[in-house]
């Protein structure tokens, strides 16, 4: 078992290894290197996961560790962690993955990186199947911040144009942010428990070696590495910029896994989050799903809008999680994963064809823009049904998987406002009904404006052509994928999944925190969590079927009109145009603030720093100069004293030297003379 | 009988003679004369130990060994001599102190 794991996710490193190396020698540029590892590694999880069906176990779990550092009395060890959850999400992963790398061959085709852009999706699957096995906080951080240098070089793989490498540097720079309070996170675990290992944290946590203050604080601390990862506010600026990346990388990492990852950290968490930690995050998810879908509601980019609405649909999950909805938000992440990587997909598979008019009528205008599309559906068939199913599951309408989710996320949130004594909790429901509401409008608005009506540019309209069958044949596979009967099996209640293998093998770990002793986080009884899905259920029908009338009224019957709806609205369309000038607040504030910052330290270093060492500098210099005054007068005068007195009696003892032969011998003569009178007396 | 201190006396003025003419003395030549005159007193000498004290002729084989030196050297200084003369146009040695200090 734990062996496949490992191959399965380092089949994806090995095709990174010879793509980077060797790709653009190999015949196709490689690209089957990289589909050959990924789907065989789809092959492997398909494996696993049919066992797991098999064992039917909601209990299970497989882990196999060996110490990687050895520092006497602290030891990191790394290991693999198998369980329902991480199966089930190896699985969402290598699909998603091997439909992008398939649909990839139609859509980057030609691309001068074409090797490389293979070779980067390797490593990110890689990255993405590392994160989901790991045992411990450790190897999830490496694999995480290996994720986001993925994403950093993918969004910026066009990177000749300046927006988009501003965009990955964007992308990079705020999920840094988030991880540095990952890092926190992490710093406190391991120092109250002395282990990054998930179950020994567990045990640690369960024996009260990490609690109260310390326990939410490492819980929220390492839901900001979340919060940046799946862009949730008030770190989720770069997510939409990150629309500057090809569309199957928007697909694969922007839409399906990577922006999940935050997600399955959270549920990967579940068992230490203390309820301080879950409702703080549970309100985060809960406002993002709402400002993100306000925001989404009048956008004209398809992908921008598709962008913010994974923001939103993120903070649906993150909602749940907190509520301790564990299966529901890992539910929709599962079912996201396939219908808005499909939507990104489709939208791709739009932009393509957008793309290919414009470059054969040589307009130059923006592919991605909806106002310039419209009537599309009898161009693209097979991209406008697979693209009206996705945004039916999106939209939470019975039969499709969304509905399931989404229902049982609602649902879950009911179900924990009326089990707290505090009502402000009834926020979450609202909040989750109005972010549903706003979802079915605009997916519709997006479908309306795109496929229906007339079409708003009729020499673009003539060129635009059904996409090739590598683009058409993941769109539909993603499409099947989002019809319910896959989530609810062996039941086949379109209404409910609650006797389906996700909700029976997807239970909610006990949590580890004293204040829960081990019950489930949120302690409803049968009949709370049965009669509050019911009501859910209906309120979210309602509320889908009258966001998507309102589309439909204003945007395919024209009951009313657009310009003067969006004059009525003033302020709240402008504020919803702008993103709540959330980028410009960040420009005006953190970005100015911080070259404010740097201003003031450039001053401090140019001035104070530099005129310390100038000073020093002035200091040695004139001490320099007075020890050289000493040199050459004290110093060289004794020097030149000595000289001169030895030169005065050399001078004076010249003198003996006459050069007379003749006063020589006569000196001789007396000095013998002199000596043998000595030596006689 | 003439007697050894007699000789020895004798010997003694010879070479005070020498010694005054090659200390006062200002012309090269006359110094070489009484280079002359300090070797003949040597030589009066070695040949009166030997007549008187050791009663051999190593004494006198001394002495013609010191003549015949005697000539070779009176041979070179007359050549420096010739040469000093050729170049200052005098033998004047109190002029010759290239030397000096």
């Amino acid at each position: 078992m734990v062996e496949i794991a490992v191959i399965i996710a380092l089949l994806p490193l090995l095709a990174f290894v010879i793509q980077i190396f060797f790709g653009k020698r190999l015949p196709r540029q490689g690209d089957w290197v990289s589909i050959g590892a990924i789907v065989s590694g789809f092959g492997l999880s398909l494996y696993l996961f049919i066992q797991m069906l098999t064992r039917y176990d909601p209990g299970f779990v497989i882990t196999e560790s060996f110490t990687w550092i050895d520092l006497g009395s602290f030891k990191i060890n790394l290991g693999i962690y198998l369980d329902n959850v991480s199966i089930t999400m190896l699985m969402v992963v290598t699909i998603v993955s091997s439909l992008v790398h398939i649909y990839s061959m139609a859509y980057m085709e030609g691309d001068p990186r074409y090797s490389r852009f293979y070779a980067y999706l390797s490593l990110f699957s890689f990255s993405m199947l590392g994160l989901i096995i790991w045992d411990n906080l450790f190897g999830i951080y490496m694999m995480w911040e290996l994720v986001g240098l993925c994403s950093y070089l993918l969004i910026g793989f066009w990177f000749e144009k300046d927006s988009a490498s501003n965009a990955a540097k964007k992308a990079f720079i705020t999920n840094r942010i988030g991880d540095f309070g990952f890092l926190f996170g992490l710093l406190i675990v391991v120092t109250a428990i002395g282990s990054f290992t998930l179950t020994d944290i567990a045990e640690g946590v369960a024996s009260g070696k990490l609690s109260g203050g310390w326990l939410t604080a490492a819980g929220i601390l390492l839901f900001c590495g979340a919060i940046g990862k799946s862009a949730q506010f008030p770190l989720h600026v770069w997510l939409p910029d990150a629309m500057e990346g090809p569309t199957p990388v928007s697909a694969l990492i922007h839409a399906a896994t990577m922006v999940a990852a935050g997600v399955y950290l959270v549920a990967r968490l579940f068992f230490m989050l203390s309820l301080d930690a879950m409702i703080f995050i549970s309100y985060i998810g809960a406002f993002t799903a709402i400002f993100a879908s306000i925001i989404a509601v009048t956008q004209n980019d398809i992908k921008r809008v598709l962008a913010y609405s994974t923001v939103s649909q993120l903070g649906y999950m993150i909602m749940a999680l907190g509520a301790g909805s564990f299966t529901a938000g890992f539910f929709h992440l599962v079912t996201h994963a396939m219908f808005k990587a499909g939507l990104f997909l489709g939208s791709g598979s739009v932009i393509h064809a957008m793309h290919h008019a414009m470059h054969k009528l040589d307009v130059h205008d923006d592919p991605n823009d909806i106002r310039l599309m419209g009537g599309f559906k009898d161009k693209m068939p097979t991209t406008y049904r697979t693209f009206l199913i996705y945004t039916l599951a999106l939209s939470g309408i019975p039969f499709f998987s969304g509905f399931l989710s989404k229902d049982a996320i609602l649902g879950g949130t009911l179900a924990f406002a009326v089990s707290q004594s505090n009502p402000i909790h009834y926020l979450l429901p609202v909040f989750g009904f109005a972010a549903a509401i706003l979802t079915a409008f605009y997916m519709f608005r997006l479908v309306i404006l795109t496929f229906h009506g007339e079409p708003q540019r009729k020499d673009l309209y003539e060129n635009i052509h059904e996409s090739p069958k590598t683009i058409t044949i993941p769109l539909s596979i993603l499409a099947v994928l989002s019809i319910f009967i896959f989530y609810t099996l062996p039941g086949i209640n379109p209404f409910s999944a609650a006797h389906g293998w996700f909700e029976h093998l997807m239970a909610a770990p006990a949590s580890a925190v004293a204040q829960f002793s081990g019950h489930p986080v949120v302690d409803i009884s049968e009949h709370t969590a049965h009669s509050s899905h019911t009501l859910a259920m209906i309120i979210s029908i309602i509320v889908a079927l009258s966001g998507i009338l309102t589309a439909f009224a204003i945007y395919y019957w024209k009951k009313m009109d657009v310009e003067a709806l969006t004059e009525k609205m003033g302020v709240l369309y402008r504020l919803s145009y702008n993103k709540f000038y959330v980028d410009e607040i960040y420009e005006a504030t953190v970005v100015r603030g911080l070259l404010m910052w740097n201003n003031l330290l450039s001053w401090f270093d140019n001035a104070i720093i530099d005129g310390l060492v100038n000073l020093t500098a002035w200091i040695t210099r004139h001490t320099s100069a007075l020890s050289g005054k000493f040199d050459n007068a004290v110093i060289d005068g004794m020097v030149n004293e000595i000289a001169d007195i030895t030169q005065g009696f050399g001078r004076q003892l010249r003198r003996v030297q006459t050069g007379q032969i003749q006063t020589y011998i006569f000196a001789a003569v007396v000095g013998a003379v002199v000596i043998i009178l000595v030596r006689l007396v | 009988m003439i007697s050894l201190q007699t000789y020895l006396i004798i010997s003694a003025l010879v070479f005070i003679f020498g010694l005054i003419a090659v200390v006062n003395k200002k012309n090269a030549v006359g110094i070489l004369m009484g280079v002359e005159l300090i070797l003949n007193s040597v030589n009066l000498n070695f040949i009166a130990f030997a007549k008187y004290v050791d009663l051999s002729i190593k004494g006198q084989i001394i002495a013609i060994f010191v003549i015949i030196l005697a000539a070779a050297e009176a041979a070179v200084a007359l050549a420096i001599v010739l040469n000093i003369y050729r170049y200052r146009s005098t033998i004047d040695v109190t002029t010759v102190d290239l030397m000096k200090n």
